[in-house]
């Protein structure tokens, strides 16, 4: 819990700098809201603000919706980790980021597991709309986060819970080869894809 | 317009979500494919860090953030607690900025 704590200071700064960011570029406030509640996927929300203000509206949907392809392949890994009935489903399911995968599968399945998404999907979702209203009050006068080094946090602190899995030989081989293909990719393709490229390495565990 | 944008990526990346979710269960998977699933999400997982930790935007990330990461993976790796893994990746790459290495 303490783990995931750290982890929401660190999205909610994040947070706020996409909401510094998003009013910058001239986004009502209603809309850079709105986007951190309903699409809550940071990458692709930076990515639309982005192509939106260059008037590039349909790449900024295909672009976002690119990136967000993973969550796909995660839903269907992680699904023991929301439970079942559907209202659990429903509401869990938007809780799936990055982060809540990576506390989930860092635990054997089980309780532990459900609980670990579920508090890492809410602390971050609550860290997150936080954020992006104090980003929209405080403006210009949100920091950069890459000065406080929060961009190193982050894949740190997902290889610190991708550890405990790469004990397994075949996941270590399928995880590194995968992250090997996707770092190759990265400047060849666009963004989204590489990552989904890392899919891949399932080839090596395929033949056993 | 604007509107139809977040209405299309909040309702697209959702259905990224449930569709997964939703799948596991439907779909009657053979034994084999249940086995590669956590593979499949631990491939994911670490090309997001791989990528993150070395890349911006399609080039390479410089200095301060690899170096960062890198000091945060071997903390991991001598099973110090999450909350110093991260502050001590953060630690690194702003020192390292405030020092002028980009």
């Amino acid at each position: 819990m303490r783990d995931v704590g750290a982890l929401g200071v660190a999205v909610l700064a994040v947070g706020a700098s996409f909401g510094a960011i998003a009013i910058a570029a001239g986004l009502p406030v209603w809309a850079v809201v709105a986007m951190s509640v309903f699409v809550f996927a940071g990458g692709s929300q930076f990515m639309a603000v982005g192509l939106v203000t260059v008037g590039n509206p349909f790449a900024a949907v295909f672009a976002g919706l690119l990136l967000n392809a993973r969550h796909l392949p995660f839903g269907l890994a992680i699904a023991d980790a929301i439970g079942h009935g559907w209202w659990r489903r429903l509401v869990g399911s938007h809780l799936l980021v990055d982060e809540s995968v990576a506390f989930a599968m860092a635990l054997p399945a089980g309780p532990g597991r459900q609980r670990a998404y579920w508090s890492t999907g809410v602390t971050l979702f609550i860290a997150w709309q936080i954020g992006t209203v104090l980003g929209i009050l405080l403006g210009g006068s949100v920091g950069d986060t890459d000065a406080l080094g929060l961009d190193a946090a982050f894949p740190a602190g997902m290889i610190a819970l991708l550890l405990p899995s790469l004990r397994d030989r075949d996941t270590r081989q399928v995880a590194l080869s995968g992250a090997l293909v996707a770092v190759l990719a990265t400047p060849l393709l666009p963004a989204g894809l590489p990552v989904l490229l890392a899919l891949s390495g399932l080839l090596l565990a395929w033949r056993r | 317009m604007l509107i139809a944008v977040i209405v299309a990526l909040a309702v697209g990346t959702y259905g990224f979500r449930l569709a997964g979710v939703v799948l596991r269960d439907r779909l009657d998977l053979p034994e084999p494919v249940h086995r590669l699933l956590p593979m499949a999400a631990a491939a994911l997982l670490a090309a997001l860090a791989g990528t993150a930790a070395l890349t911006e935007s399609g080039a390479f990330a410089g200095v301060a953030r690899p170096a960062g990461v890198a000091v945060g993976a071997l903390l991991a790796w001598l099973k110090a607690p999450f909350v110093v893994v991260v502050l001590a990746a953060a630690t690194t790459a702003a020192l390292l900025r405030l020092l002028g290495i980009p």
